[in-house]
């Protein structure tokens, strides 16, 4: 913060914005790699802090299969709600590049907690794709083990993660996991929705108290649900960190590039002891928030265009073809690769048995209860009347 | 055998410093929980003696209260929350309900949230509004949170130790106007042979009408029980002590007995807890009851202003109304 106010920045932008055009229009970002796919080296944000990534080609091709893969498996899990397969289904279309980003700027030791949307960082977490599709099938409620894969179940209710990362962030720095290189640090998942909820205003006020080693990552798509981001801020969201006492960035959410440089320097501020920051990765949701609403009861069609220049993967695509860094084969290999883990996972969608019906009485308490052993043992005799007949 | 005589909060106190003592997980946080030891004073000295790691002053948030415990649960501790008054308890209620209650199920047993959220509960003491609630039914009805109430200053010492050590999240009421009142307390006391967590216990026998009461309203049934005994009518009380799960083998047994019941509690009778024991005793003891499940509660009211809360609170008068109402069927 050696710039004052990083929200004014170093060229003077405009104060609080009262309109739309304002709040989403010409933001200042941290950007390494254009819309067109032109790389940048280096960029100093508006924090003072040089932001660069030094990737190798095989880490660069990588990147663009991760983001290839997640838009692929989101589709095919959009495919299968609209087919009836799965109840519901939020797609993180036009975000690949935020999740991707964050998510392979994370160390093994470090803890995320996402929303319901976090398909990407999921994935990047190493969680087989098909574990949040269970959700929204309805067979289970995220069945993986948040310590194993250091991800945290989704929450549906908005906002109430943030303060669980912290409270697990502040336990990480009681466990004196800081300091070090090898430290750990906690990264909480929001939308700009979210930001209006008192928990996560909570969660700031503790993380910037307790001093706690947590990077909050709004992924700011522009929509809660219908309401637009001016329902939500009269100022851009990440200077809301100044008021908290931490350092707060813009960085552009479809470049994965960018968000990953800006993620790992915070996630390392914060491991080293240096406490929590915000970054606002500034990005579009070009879907539905869920396959159950009609985006285009609230949005013009421009906009959309608009941000579809804008696009995570086109632009990583174009810079790998300028550099010569991946050929043709390489975007053949990469789709064919997508399209098979995307049949997989329909195959196995498919396939997953419906829970047995006790199963609803499994794990309400660590300890048990006798009055539910009592109503699952005369639920048990109720199903069981039924055997033999044709019900 | 080291027993002592400590008034119910200093109990708590105690009990608290024997969970922080036995477990190098287990904190304690709330608003102003350190130096001042607490309003009511139940954690005085803790930080000073296990310090600000282990005792932890929070931001005045109550929602960031449970939700940051629920984080530091997931990382491997054990906390222990003071909520500062009953009626402060509803900015967490989502956190709780939603969060705390239901993260086992959620994860399929992957996670636990050993956590304890101690509520000083119930009125009597001329406060203020927002101080003297009895939200004790909103918890029981969340499936995945298990809500207790000690009535006694061994109990207290016991329970919450016990509430501590348990992987279970717990709401831990307190009565507060009993604070002040003084019982023996054996410190050797063992946690989980006589008197597990959830159970209930028979705390005066007789034959006559069984009482059923939990935290502040355990000493008004024992005092309308001693009154009734000069009327030649043995009540026998029962002290619920855990509101979910309810243990009601000890409830049915007695009233299979006596034939009838009163519940009585601070809490309003529409949809209370008062509700449930009466449904349940119904349906297991139809042919043993004389008389219809009565119950004695708070009025359907907003908790009142302090000059009249004696008139809205169940009293020793209104326990043997009720008693003589069931005699009266």
């Amino acid at each position: 913060m050696a710039k004052g106010d990083p929200g004014a920045g170093p060229r003077g932008r405009r104060a609080a914005p009262r309109s739309r055009k304002a709040a989403t229009g010409d933001p200042e970002l941290v950007q390494l790699l254009t819309p067109e796919g032109a790389r940048v080296d280096s960029v100093t944000g508006p924090d003072g802090v040089e932001y660069r990534v030094d990737f190798t080609d095989e880490e660069y091709r990588g990147l663009y299969r991760d983001l290839v893969l997640v838009r692929k498996l989101d589709a095919e899990a959009t495919a299968l709600q609209r087919q009836g397969e799965l109840g519901i289904w939020a797609s993180l279309l036009g975000q690949e590049a935020a999740q991707v980003g964050s998510g392979r700027a994370l160390r093994t030791q470090d803890m995320a907690f996402p929303t319901y949307r976090e398909h990407g960082v999921l994935y990047c977490r190493g969680i087989d794709p098909i574990m949040p599709l269970s959700l929204f099938r309805g067979v289970d409620q995220g069945g993986w083990d948040p310590n194993e894969f250091k991800f945290n179940m989704y929450t549906i209710v908005i906002g109430a993660q943030t303060l669980h990362a912290t409270g697990y962030a502040m336990g990480v720095a009681m466990d004196g996991k800081t300091g070090t290189d090898d430290g750990e640090a906690v990264i909480a998942y929001f939308g700009d929705g979210a930001t209006s909820q008192g928990d996560v205003n909570e969660s700031f006020v503790w993380a910037g108290v307790f001093n706690a080693p947590l990077v909050f990552f709004c992924q700011n798509n522009q929509y809660a649900i219908s309401e637009p981001l001016e329902r939500q801020t009269r100022i851009p969201l990440y200077r809301r960190a100044a008021g908290f006492g931490f350092p707060g960035i813009r960085v552009d959410g479809n470049d994965v590039l960018a968000t990953y440089a800006v993620t790992r320097h915070a996630l390392d501020n914060a491991r080293h002891g240096q406490g929590p920051s915000l970054i606002e990765a500034y990005t579009y949701r070009m879907g539905a928030h869920t396959t159950s609403d009609d985006p285009t009861r609230y949005r013009i069609a421009s906009e959309v265009e608009a941000w579809q220049a804008k696009d995570p993967i086109a632009r990583v695509k174009a810079f790998l073809e300028r550099e010569q860094i991946a050929d043709a084969g390489f975007f053949t290999e990469v789709d064919e690769q997508a399209r098979r883990e995307a049949v997989d996972l329909r195959e196995r969608v498919l396939a997953m048995p419906d829970p047995e019906p006790t199963t609803l009485f499994e794990h309400v308490y660590p300890n048990g209860s006798p009055l539910l052993d009592e109503q699952r043992a005369e639920f048990s005799r109720y199903l069981e009347s039924f055997e033999g007949s044709a019900h | 055998m080291a027993t002592e005589t400590l008034t119910l909060g200093k109990a708590l106190n105690t009990g608290l410093r024997r969970a922080l003592e036995n477990d190098p997980k287990v904190v304690i946080m709330g608003e102003d929980v350190g130096k001042l030891g607490g309003v009511f004073r139940i954690t005085d000295g803790l930080q000073k003696d296990f310090g600000d790691q282990r005792v932890i002053d929070t931001p005045l948030a109550e929602s960031g209260i449970i939700g940051t415990a629920v984080g530091l649960a997931i990382r491997g501790y054990r906390p222990v929350c003071e909520i500062q008054f009953d009626g402060f308890v509803y900015p967490a209620y989502d956190q709780i309900v939603s969060q705390v209650a239901k993260m086992h199920y959620r994860s399929r047993g992957k996670l636990n949230i050993p956590m304890v959220i101690r509520i000083p509960f119930g009125g009597g003491i001329g406060a203020v509004e927002h101080h003297s609630e009895s939200p004790e039914a909103y918890f029981a009805h969340t499936a995945g949170l298990k809500v207790v109430s000690c009535a006694n200053p061994q109990d207290a010492y016991v329970m919450i130790q016990q509430a501590v050590a348990s992987d279970d999240p717990i709401v831990f009421l307190e009565p507060k106007r009993r604070y002040w009142e003084k019982g023996q307390v054996d410190l050797d006391a063992p946690l989980s042979e006589a008197y597990p967590l959830h159970s209930a216990r028979v705390v005066r026998s007789g034959s006559h009408v069984t009482l059923l009461a939990y935290g502040p309203m355990v000493r008004t049934c024992l005092d309308a029980a001693t009154a009734a005994a000069e009327d030649g009518r043995e009540l026998e009380v029962i002290d619920l002590r855990t509101l979910s799960p309810l243990d009601l083998g000890v409830v049915y047994e007695s009233v299979r007995r006596t034939g009838r019941a009163v519940v009585v509690h601070e809490a309003p009778s529409n949809v209370g807890l008062g509700a449930e024991i009466a449904a349940r005793i119904t349906e297991e003891c139809f042919y043993s009851l004389e008389s219809p499940v009565l119950r004695v509660a708070g009025f359907d009211t907003p908790y009142p202003a302090a000059r009249v809360e004696e008139d809205y609170l169940p009293d020793l008068d209104r326990v043997l109304d009720a008693v003589d109402r069931s005699f009266g069927w």
